[in-house]
């Protein structure tokens, strides 16, 4: 572990964009803290923080402190960068001469840098990368994507990410990660990589030296953050509970009040349904393939032949909780849920998977 | 663009008609309003009667015809039962079209009161008690939503039933849109009523876009769960008259949308 000074994070986003590279990050705007396109350092969330979260509410406060990191998990998941919102699988364009047609070509994947990827999403990402392993545009994307991963000493109110085991610390498949510490309301960087790309942009930084005192802080701080979790989640058996209980009561009290509006899919940073659709353009001379996001609570989402099988929003929340937390784990060896807790905030009317999920789970009818 | 090109492929290219019943024009205006396609559109059908347009007015039948507003008189009962039969696939377009539009705020009321209040010589008007959207009179083979509706949503309708596709009009709620464009929820994160969440898609979120709170000009979705949203528009500081008339806008006559608001 090293530690890089304010201006060391400035001189690591200089290389950044030395190398070409979009830097995607933590951005201020319509009174949130989204991810955007940092264009200089001064547009990451300085003296920001969004951690008092709750069912259907999130609000920005101003901090006390300079933190640049000062915040968890907001309206955005980085999977809009990987598996983007809407992309155009291929695109055909008629010849002129002899009738056939002419695909057009791929689009390169951009050189990009996640800044401030935190344990829950990078867990996410390492989730979709098993999802897309077959998808050549998406793994053109995550190939082309140099991760700097943040650790979160300040969990957030629906926050539980330690329950789901991806946080507070982020582990996995990261470059860079950085931990974020404050001296009398001043950040620096306790930095470590983890990836041979990480290794070569570290020895293009200022870094200073560490005390192993700055490392046994660091993991107390992490330790003290794992216990301040705004939710919880017991895991314990949860999968099978959950499977076994298809026709519990709690289904039809969650429907009352589920909207079926698809916000909790389309914040989820594993949630991975699509659809397709083929357009062409008036004159027919062009015809294309997209594919965008689509959600289990679309009701179009579920039609075969003969009609809809989850008309009802009670199947649909049921199959939206029980893919994410039961059958994952058949599917991908793991759960689906990796405790970011966006789904519990940005649901309007504050449904909270964790209250739902242990109301199934803690009781046979 | 290639017209000779099309033309020689498309020698007789499907006949479009666009009809008028009770609305303002605004959704025939955006058939008008599409410049950078208005040529392409021509191509690829004939304009065989579109008032607005043209006055070459050509009899049918049609392939496909574009109806906009609502019925609201005796005459135009009768009037829309001939345009059906001269149309292949009929479209309705926009909210008065497909759910009585605003007018259908009469339907709660009592229209005569309305007339003495608004003319001064109410014995020339002939009008119906209530406004009514055209698929209460007649079948129709595909509605496009919206005060007005969305010109894309329109050219890829018109696209599809040229090519033989079924028309992509998403029943989902406006927040799949709003989500996918990655704009930050207005309720969430703002307090601020919005009926996204019950509101068909196909305007791409317009209004969250630009901070604004969406008025379910689009009409409800499918399954719209408005007693759930309704409690949290409470919860936002809407006392429940002005709840009511949250729901009795553009679409109050489109049945989810008209029962939530006590009509």
């Amino acid at each position: 572990m090293q530690r890089l000074s304010l201006a060391g994070l400035a001189v690591l986003l200089h290389v950044l964009w030395a190398d070409r590279r979009e830097i995607i990050g933590p951005r201020l705007r319509d009174g949130a803290i989204t991810l955007g396109i940092l264009h200089r350092l001064e547009d990451l969330p300085v003296g920001w923080s969004d951690t008092a979260q709750e069912a259907a509410q999130y609000r920005v406060v101003p901090r006390a402190d300079s933190a640049r990191f000062g915040h968890v998990t907001g309206p955005l998941s980085w999977k809009r960068w990987l598996f983007l919102p809407e992309e155009v699988l291929f695109r055909a364009v008629r010849d002129d001469q002899d009738g056939g047609f002419t695909l057009s070509a791929t689009p390169t994947a951009p050189l990009r840098a996640f800044l401030g990827v935190r344990g829950c999403d990078l867990a996410a990402i390492a989730i979709q990368d098993r999802i897309f392993a077959h998808d050549p545009a998406y793994c053109a994307r995550r190939e082309a994507t140099l991760i700097i991963a943040i650790n979160c000493l300040e969990p957030g109110g629906t926050c539980f990410c330690a329950s789901m085991e991806t946080g507070p610390q982020a582990r996995g498949a990261f470059d860079l990660r950085l931990t974020e510490w404050l001296d009398a309301g001043t950040p620096s960087y306790l930095v470590e990589s983890g990836s041979a790309a990480g290794r070569k942009l570290l020895a293009r930084l200022p870094i200073e030296a560490c005390t192993p005192e700055d490392q046994a802080r660091v993991e107390q701080a992490l330790a003290q953050a794992a216990t301040r979790m705004g939710r919880q989640l017991d895991t314990g058996g949860l999968a099978e509970r959950l499977a076994a209980r298809p026709g519990h009561r709690h289904w039809q009290q969650v429907a009352a009040r589920c909207l079926s509006c698809a916000n909790c899919t389309l914040v989820c940073p594993t949630c991975f349904c699509s659809t397709i659709e083929d357009r062409t353009d008036l004159s027919g001379t062009t015809a294309e393939r997209v594919r965008r996001w689509d959600s289990c609570f679309d009701l179009e989402h579920s039609y075969i032949v003969g009609g809809n099988v989850r008309a009802d929003p009670a199947a649909r929340y049921r199959q939206w909780l029980l893919h994410k937390l039961a059958y994952w784990h058949t599917q991908f060896g793991t759960s689906g849920c990796t405790g970011c807790g966006r789904c519990i905030t940005w649901c309007p009317v504050g449904i909270d998977l964790t209250v739902e999920a242990a109301a199934v789970a803690g009781s046979e009818a | 663009m290639n017209a000779a090109r099309n033309t020689a492929r498309n020698p007789s290219r499907p006949r479009l008609a666009v009809f008028k019943f009770a609305s303002c024009d605004g959704c025939q205006l955006s058939l008008l309003d599409c410049e950078d396609e208005l040529l392409a559109v021509c191509e690829a059908v004939e304009i065989a009667y579109f008032p607005e347009a043209s006055s070459a007015m050509q009899p049918g039948p049609y392939d496909i015809v574009l109806v906009e507003g609502s019925i609201t008189t005796a005459h135009d009962r009768e009037r829309i039962r001939r345009v059906r039969r001269s149309a292949r696939r009929l479209v309705t377009i926009g909210a008065c079209a497909t759910s009585g539009g605003i007018q259908a705020l009469r339907n709660f009321r009592d229209v005569a009161e309305f007339a003495h209040l608004v003319y001064a010589r109410p014995e020339y008007l002939d009008t119906l008690a209530e406004s009514t959207p055209i698929a209460a009179h007649v079948p129709v083979d595909h509605e496009l939503r919206g005060c007005p509706i969305d010109q894309r949503q329109l050219l890829a309708l018109l696209d599809a039933l040229l090519r033989g596709r079924r028309p992509s009009i998403p029943s989902a709620a406006v927040c799949t849109e709003c989500k996918r464009a990655g704009q930050v929820c207005v309720t969430v994160a703002q307090g601020t009523p919005c009926l996204g969440p019950v509101t068909q898609a196909g305007c791409g979120a317009l209004c969250p876009g630009f901070a604004r709170g969406c008025y379910g000009c689009f009409g409800p979705k499918e399954a719209p769960n408005t007693d759930a949203l309704a409690v949290k528009l409470g919860e936002l500081g809407l006392d429940p008259p002005a709840v009511r008339r949250f729901w009795h806008t553009f679409n109050a006559g489109a049945g989810a949308f008209r029962r939530a608001g006590g009509g």
